[in-house]
Order: structure tokens, then sequence, then C-alpha cells
């Protein structure tokens, strides 16, 4: 009997056409089973509270911070272990980079987990760690920085960008795409009428970030997106922990 | 590729058979202990999906007999941590931040429990040794803006410097001399020099002696005659060696001209309140932690320290 299977296998492995056919096929099962039940189990949808698109500025901020290849070293996944909760705050939850494209997860650690960075650290200290890290965290071996705070932010058009991403799913309004790039000038701007920012984007922080009220820098975007990091849902509200306990299977 | 399975000659072991110009392929079997350690991963990998979450249904996977997951993990070792430090942490709670000194385990335990959220909080700026640096003062001299007693520093840590919307955050507001027109480019001047004599680095001269007059008028209110500082309003001690910007002739020009307004957060809104009270006590412990004042102690007394 084994025999005869084996004479049978034989045939396909000798039948170029046969043999991709199968394959295709074996692979397609596999992918279904590993990829498909991804989309609707309810861990990987799982709905918070105050989830929103970034704004233009933090949207700048994070195109930055993928161009200097940040990523290559910060994770922005803090996994749930106890050695890492209490070290970078309570663990990330899927929903909190449904609107990253991509998601900055990563997975190497050289520097620090920046999933919660934000509200950690004041504008003033994020600025001076970026020109010299050493000159706050005299062991760290990050690159200095000191460029983005010279450098005009010129992100190009964003109200193409934000449009980009509303076709790919972030729930963008027709204002917020219409008025990308006065939002981008305006959140960082202290002179600015900022409520209507506020009133679309809640929670957004409007602000000089670089210790450089007349211009807008680089690094206005890149300190606007780190203090963003982890604070649109607020994790430790009791709602939100009522629906963490209640979860199974994870 | 033939089909003709035939005994290899010098081995005694049968080919599988195929050939491909002249190379031939043994049928060796394979070693016991692998082929053993392939079934048994198969039987390890049904209970596995048994005992732990593995089959993904409509809405979640499989739960698994033991209900094992991995939120419920993290949650079940927190709570033992917990656990173990409640009664500690109760007792610290229950004790005046004045009086953890007065129990050596409780003062150990707090000492050692702000250690560690210290380097989580704190190292970023004040540096992993506590040293410091240029704007963020080193918690390791005797040199304190606002005081260096534990209910002092348990009060600095609870709201901050500079802290918005926190009523009773540390608060001082040095004038910007320069920037705002009260003193000319060239008084500023005097006044570096004035300080940097008083602080030992330049021998007197006739700019230092104008600068003399001209810290009288401006500077002393806060800082004291002589430069020895004022801790109720936190105005830093100048007549020595130690310097929380610089005390070069560019920094302090820098500083007189446009004022320096650092800022601490307030961790009695972030941190529950027995890890601000272990961290006054780490940073109590450093080395330049200083002894409560004496309830009559003269302003002038406390300040001289």
């Amino acid at each position: 009997m084994a025999f005869s299977i084996m004479e049978r296998h034989k045939k396909l492995e000798r039948n170029i056409t046969l043999l991709g056919v199968l394959a295709f096929a074996a692979v397609t099962v596999g992918g279904i089973v590993e990829i498909a039940p991804l989309f609707w189990i309810d861990n990987t949808i799982e709905k918070v509270q105050g989830m929103r698109p970034y704004t233009p500025l933090e949207q700048a901020g994070r195109d930055i911070y993928i161009r200097e290849g940040c990523y290559l070293c910060h994770s922005q996944m803090i996994r749930p272990f106890r050695d890492e909760v209490e070290r970078y705050g309570h663990y990330s939850l899927a929903a909190e980079s449904m609107y990253d494209h991509p998601f900055q997860w990563g997975s190497k650690r050289t520097g620090p987990d920046l999933a919660r960075v934000g509200g950690k650290y004041s504008d003033e200290w994020h600025v001076q760690h970026l020109k010299d890290p050493r000159s706050v965290v005299p062991e760290s071996i990050m690159p200095t920085y000191q460029f983005l705070a010279e450098k005009e932010l010129n992100p190009g058009d964003m109200t193409a960008e934000l449009q980009t991403l509303y076709q790919v799913g972030v729930p963008y309004s027709k204002t917020d795409i219409a008025k990308a790039n006065d939002d981008l000038k305006a959140q960082a701007d202290p002179e600015a009428d900022t409520a209507d920012l506020r009133k679309r984007y809640p929670k957004a922080q409007a602000r000089d970030f670089d210790g450089d009220p007349k211009r807008l820098t680089e690094m206005d975007a890149l300190v606007a997106y780190l203090q963003v990091l982890g604070t649109m849902v607020d994790v430790n509200a009791p709602a939100a922990q009522e629906d963490l306990a209640k979860e199974k299977g994870r | 590729m033939a089909n003709d399975k035939r005994i290899d000659e010098a081995t005694g072991v049968e080919t599988v058979g195929h050939e491909w110009d002249g190379i031939e392929e043994l049928n060796n079997p394979l070693p016991r202990w692998w082929l053993w350690t392939f079934y048994a991963s198969i039987v390890f990998a049904i209970g596995y999906c048994v005992v732990y979450p593995a089959i993904p249904g409509l809405h979640s996977a499989t739960a698994g007999t033991s209900g094992w997951s991995s939120r419920g993990a993290l949650a079940h070792e927190m709570k033992e941590a917990d656990a173990e430090r409640a009664g500690i942490r109760a007792e610290i709670a229950a004790t005046p931040v004045e009086q953890l000194a007065s129990n050596e385990k409780l003062l150990r335990a707090s000492i050692e429990g702000g250690r560690a959220a210290f380097k989580v909080n704190c190292v970023q700026c004040h540096g992993a040794g506590a040293a410091g640096a240029k704007g963020y003062p080193n918690l390791n001299d005797d040199d304190w803006l606002w005081g260096g007693d534990i209910a002092t520093i348990h009060q600095t840590l609870q709201h901050g410097v500079r802290q918005p919307g926190d009523d009773a955050t540390r608060m001082s507001q040095m004038p910007a001399f320069g920037r705002d027109g009260i003193l000319t480019p060239a008084q500023v001047q005097d006044v570096v020099s004035h300080v940097r004599v008083i602080s030992g680095q330049e021998k007197p001269s006739g700019s230092s002696q104008r600068g003399a007059a001209i810290f009288a008028a401006n500077c002393a209110v806060c800082h004291g005659g002589g430069g020895e500082g004022g801790r109720n309003v936190g105005a830093p001690r100048l007549n020595d060696a130690i310097w929380l910007y610089g005390g070069d002739r560019a920094t302090l020009t820098e500083t007189v001209t446009n004022a320096r307004y650092g800022v601490m957060p307030a961790w009695g809104s972030r941190l529950d309140p027995v890890t601000v009270k272990m961290l006054a006590a780490y940073v109590h412990s450093l080395g330049g932690g200083e002894a409560a004042p004496a309830p009559a102690a003269a302003p002038a007394q406390a300040a001289a320290k």
C-alpha cells in the first residue's frame, strides 16, 4: 500500500503543471487558515474608545520618524509581560495602531519602546535629546538629529497624503482633508486659533513644540508625533479595564 | 531518472532508485532518536492544541482547557507581585514621609523602591547616577534650590517645578534682565563679573565693582546679599562652584539676559503616593540629604546650609 502511494507521488513530481496546481492549492489552504480568521475574530478587531486619525502635523512627524529609520532601533509594541508593563506602561492594543500605515511595531529594541512615550517627557527634553542624546542620557548610542531643528518642515501636500490615507481606510472627514495644510501650520503655531482643529481631532495638543515659535521645523512635527504616541486610548479607564478583563483566548 | 533499485556494493544498503549522471542516493533509514522525537512532537502538538488556545473560530480561537491567556497570565503575575509588596507598601502609605527615617526597615524598602522608580521616571533628565546635566540639577550634592530635607524633596516631587495647572508647584520667576531691558548689555556684563568674583572664578575688577552695586539693587533680594541663594523662592546659590546651567561668562550672560525656566513634572498626579514617598526617600539618601530643619530655624540659617 505504502509502496503504491510512493509510486503515485512520483507521477506528481514528474509533471510540472500538476505539481504547480497542487502546490498552489496546498499554500492556499494554509494561507486561509492562518490569515483569514484575523479579519473576523474579536482579538484582532477589538474596539476601543478614543482612537482618532493623526493630525497632519503628527502624520508629518510620523513620516520623518520613518524617513530617519527610527523604527530600526525603536519598537512601538508593549507586550503583555510584567517587565515591559512596569517599564513602559499598559500593553499595546491592536486598535491603537489601526490608523498606522504601515504600523511601527518593530522587532528590534536597541533603544526603548516608544508605544507610550507620549506625555512622558517635556517637549524641551525631546528637543534636547534629539539634538544631542548624550546630553541627557550619557550612555545613549542614538545618533544626533540636530538638523531636524534647522530644517523647515516641508512635507509636501498634506491634503493629498490625508486623501491617500482615507482611501486605505483612515476615517478623515472631508473638512480634515480640505484643511490639512492649514491644520499642519496651526498646530505648531501658538498664535493660531486651534479650537476647530481640537474639535475635529479630540485631545490634540497644539503648541510650539521645538522651542522656536517663529519657525515650523521638522523638529516640531517629530516631537508632536512622539507626544501623541500611546495617549489616545485611556487604557487605565475603568471601562477599558472592564472590557479587557472579559478577553479570552489570547 | 531510471527506477532501478539495487544494493550498493560498498555499504550493502539499497539505493532509492534514482540516478543522476552516475550519482545515486542510499536509502538509509532515519535515525531512531530522530524519528521518535518527530512522533513525540506530533503528540505534543495535539496536546498543546487541546490545553491552550489554538484553533480559530468565528469570534475567537478555542479557549483551551487550561483557560490560559497572555493577558490573564500577566494580570495574575502583577497581582502576585502586588500582593508580595502590599504589606510594606501599606506601612509606607501609613507613615508620614518625615518619619520614614526612624523606621530602618521601611526606609530601606523605600530607598530600594525609589531606586527602581527613579530608573524608570527620573534618569532621563537627572541621569542614571542622579548627577544631573545642564539645566537638570545634580541630586548628589548638597546644593538645593528648594531644600534638601525629605519633606521638601517630597513636596517638589509631588507638585513639580513650574507645572502648569498645579497650584502648589514650585514657581520662581527670575526677570529676563537683558531681554526686558531692565539692564543694559554692559550692566549685564558687570553683574556677570560680580557673580564670577563671588564664585571665586575671577579677581575683582572695575567691572565687578560696578556689578556689585547692580547685584545689590536687583539680585540680592532673591539670591541674598552675598549670593548665598534663597530657598523660599528657589533662588540658586551663586557663591559656590555648583552651576545648574554653567558658570562661564557666556552661559551666565545668557542666564542674566533671558532668565531660565526649567520644568519638572508633578509626579503626584502620575505616580501613586507610595512611589512618590519612595522616590523622596531615595533622592534624600543620595548624599545631599539634609536633616529636617528645626521648627524655629531662621530662614537665613536654612539658606546658608
